[in-house]
């Protein structure tokens, strides 16, 4: 089973939570940070990092010698990474989205491989939990590229334990947003956990991620953070869409107090540590009925 | 003469320079010793995610003009329209089409050597 942790708004609590659920889910766990653009996860979870690899895309290198400037590659890409100006083909390396259509429709074969280097992918072991993380390269604007070389090495992870009696579980650190970045991390998973705060811009912008995952069709649930504080936009929309609200956070200063340190709140005390506790089971009800009901494989 | 291509908001010589390059509404290519010309929409540009400026110089390129006149010109365009070998008169949003020819006949363009914008707009 994948979780993936999502928000919408920056800053509402995505990696407290995702920290805190590893801290207590009982089954073999991988933690994925898939915010390759400031991954953080490794920051409370600690891993020992044990290995990593560069993460890079197919460019398009033009041959000049064998290029006849038909210019059909220009034509093709929709992002003009690549492009005859007059009676020079041009490529533009990182407008590129990697799709390699350029080279596949080139009449003359003068058109090659070369490398740019998306960031970085790394992974380790933080007790019983193995960890993954992607880093974006400074100055890269793509993340889904990365997130697709992150996804692979999950799956070698998923396949090196396959014969296991009990299957591994993923718990996905999301980035925040709607767009690409925020779709890539969660469309992989079984379930969707959008983590807000009870306040008018928690609550625009969690309205917008289920808005935007909702097509999906992923079972969604929701985990209010600093509970107690703002309004109660939030729990009349999550009233009206059916959707349930899994956990809530008290606004506590003793948990901002064990966040700044770095620690994971459910191991601040017997309170936290039940929240976490409740929210797992929930998910694998909400997961399990799902199964039976769907017939998911 | 050469033909020069000018950044227009409408199909007409009275038109305003369009300040913008890569997204600019249209273009005019103007033969400067008749003053005919010939109008070139960029609308599908406008909408492009990226590489509008890219795409724009292409359309330059293609439309045979050797000289383009307009307001702010990006790095990748820059780099696009100087390999097709297009020289560019920029800061010419002030005033209208046939304003920004007459500057240029009276030899009061000077032709950059460097984009004028960053990438976007910063």
């Amino acid at each position: 089973m994948k979780i993936a942790i999502a928000s919408g708004k920056g800053g509402t609590g995505k990696t407290t939570v995702s920290s805190s659920l590893l801290s207590v889910w009982e089954s073999p766990v991988i933690a994925m940070d898939l915010d390759v653009e400031e991954p953080n996860l490794h920051l409370f979870v600690k891993p020992t990092f044990t290995g990593k690899r560069t993460a890079n895309m197919e460019i398009p290198k033009v041959d000049d010698a064998l290029c006849s400037k038909c210019g059909k590659c220009g034509e093709l890409c929709q992002f003009k990474a690549i492009s005859l100006m007059g009676e020079i083909l041009m490529i533009f390396p990182e407008m590129c989205h990697g799709c390699g259509g350029c080279i596949a429709i080139c009449p003359e074969g003068a058109l090659t491989t070369e490398f740019r280097e998306l960031g970085e992918v790394t992974w380790g072991q933080s007790g019983d939990v193995e960890f993954l993380m992607g880093r974006l390269r400074v100055g890269e604007a793509m993340s889904p590229p990365l997130m697709k070389v992150v996804k692979e090495k999950l799956k070698e992870m998923l396949d090196a334990s396959s014969k296991d009696v009990i299957p591994k579980d993923v718990i996905i650190d999301a980035p925040p947003g709607v767009s690409c970045p925020a779709i890539n991390a969660v469309m992989d998973s079984d379930i969707i956990l959008l983590v807000t705060e009870p306040t008018p811009f928690g609550f625009y912008d969690m309205k917008l991620a289920h808005e935007s995952f909702s097509p999906m069709g992923k079972p969604m649930g929701v985990i209010v953070n600093r509970a107690g504080l703002g309004n109660a936009e939030v729990y009349d929309y999550c009233a009206e869409k059916k959707l349930e609200i899994m956990a809530e956070i008290p606004y506590d200063r003793q948990i901002a107090e064990t966040y700044a340190k770095g620690s994971v709140i459910s191991e601040s005390s017997d309170e936290m540590k039940q929240i976490f506790i409740s929210l797992a089971k929930k998910i694998k009800q909400k997961t399990g009925s799902r199964k039976s009901q769907g017939g998911m494989p | 003469m050469d033909k020069i291509a000018v950044t227009c908001e409408e199909a007409s010589l009275d038109a305003k320079v369009d300040p913008r390059f890569g997204r600019a509404a249209g273009f005019l290519i103007v033969d400067p010793d008749t003053m005919e010309f010939e109008y070139i929409d960029n609308g599908s540009t406008q909408g492009m995610a990226q590489g509008a400026g890219i795409q724009a110089a292409e359309n330059i390129a293609n439309s045979g003009a050797k000289i383009l006149l307009t307001g702010n010109v990006g790095p990748k365009a820059f780099q696009g329209l100087d390999a097709a070998g297009i020289k560019i008169g920029q800061n010419l949003d002030s005033g209208t089409v046939r304003q920004a020819i007459e500057k240029f006949k009276a030899g009061d363009v000077d032709f950059a050597s460097s984009h004028n914008k960053t990438g976007h707009w910063k």
